[in-house]
């Protein structure tokens, strides 16, 4: 089997046969494909980058020893993010860094924190944004996008990560997720609230001065 | 035609641009929008992040790591 560098996968039932075949360049290919957005995604339930590297290991481990019993009723990758989440989810709890979803109330309804508009309606539109250009803005927004994402509620940062940074669609972060498409729109809406307010903060605070 | 406030119209966003909105909603918002420069604003920075968060810095298992999983996959397709 050749390289997939660039191309993308192979439908699902390739990737099976391939992998219930010990077809070593598929297994290397899904590796390199999907271990990013695994680490991504781990880190929203666990502390360390360690602990979320031990967690994605632990799953591609589940995958070796699990694939001849994929029955093909979600997708290899929905199975494999399935797989991840509960490996993470215990794992997290372990460190007391996640608990229970359900103790999370405060971050899925309600409007605790104040809307973006004051009251009454935009005193002034919000300042302009300068285009990102050049490496060094770059860099300095991709950082201060990670503190962002550090600084979200769990179960917001995994919607998030999963929507806008791996680009998923709303269904297959319903299926992973176990929520409703209503719960994950509003997880979705506030996390991409709260990083839009970071950004602005970083816009201003670097705006030269008039 | 439903007509949204600026708070509320923040807060549909996402469920607008998931197509999520009945088409009365849909026209409110773009209604809004093209007469509301606060919310319009607002509106181009929201995809605006979206836009950033969707290009992130690469991220790779270590290479040790890497090797130890391709062993395992050897070894288990083996036994």
């Amino acid at each position: 089997m050749g390289s997939f560098a660039g191309g993308g996968l192979p439908p699902d039932d390739v990737v099976v046969t391939a992998l219930r075949a010990g077809d070593e360049a598929m297994f290397a290919a899904l590796l390199d494909t999907w271990s990013g957005g695994l680490l991504r995604v781990a880190r929203s339930y666990v502390s360390t980058d360690h602990s979320a590297e031990e967690v994605v290991q632990d799953t591609w481990l589940a995958l070796i020893g699990g694939i001849d019993s994929f029955e093909g009723r979600s997708s290899v990758k929905t199975w494999v993010y399935r797989i991840l989440v509960n490996i993470a989810k215990k794992r997290g709890v372990r460190e007391s860094r996640t608990l229970p979803w359900s103790a999370f109330e405060g971050d899925g309804g309600g409007s605790a924190v104040p809307g973006p508009v004051p009251p009454g309606g935009w005193k002034e539109v919000p300042a302009a944004w300068p285009t990102p250009e050049g490496e060094a803005l770059a860099s300095e927004v991709r950082g201060v996008i990670a503190e962002a994402l550090d600084g979200l509620p769990p179960r917001q940062r995994t919607v998030i990560t999963l929507r806008d940074v791996e680009g998923w669609s709303s269904d297959d972060v319903c299926e992973v997720l176990e929520i409703s498409a209503a719960n994950q729109r509003v997880l979705l809406h506030r996390a991409r609230a709260a990083v839009r307010g970071r950004l602005a903060d970083y816009f201003e605070s670097v705006k030269p001065p008039e | 035609m439903k007509r949204f406030t600026c708070d509320e119209l923040v807060e549909v966003i996402t469920a607008y641009l998931d197509h999520a909105l009945d088409q009365r909603a849909c026209d409110g918002v773009r209604r809004h929008l093209a007469c509301c420069e606060g919310c319009e604003r607002y509106f181009e920075q929201f995809r605006a992040t979206i836009g950033v968060l969707g290009d992130p810095p690469p991220e790779k298992l270590r290479a040790d790591v890497q090797d130890r999983l391709m062993s395992a996959f050897r070894e288990r397709r083996q036994a």
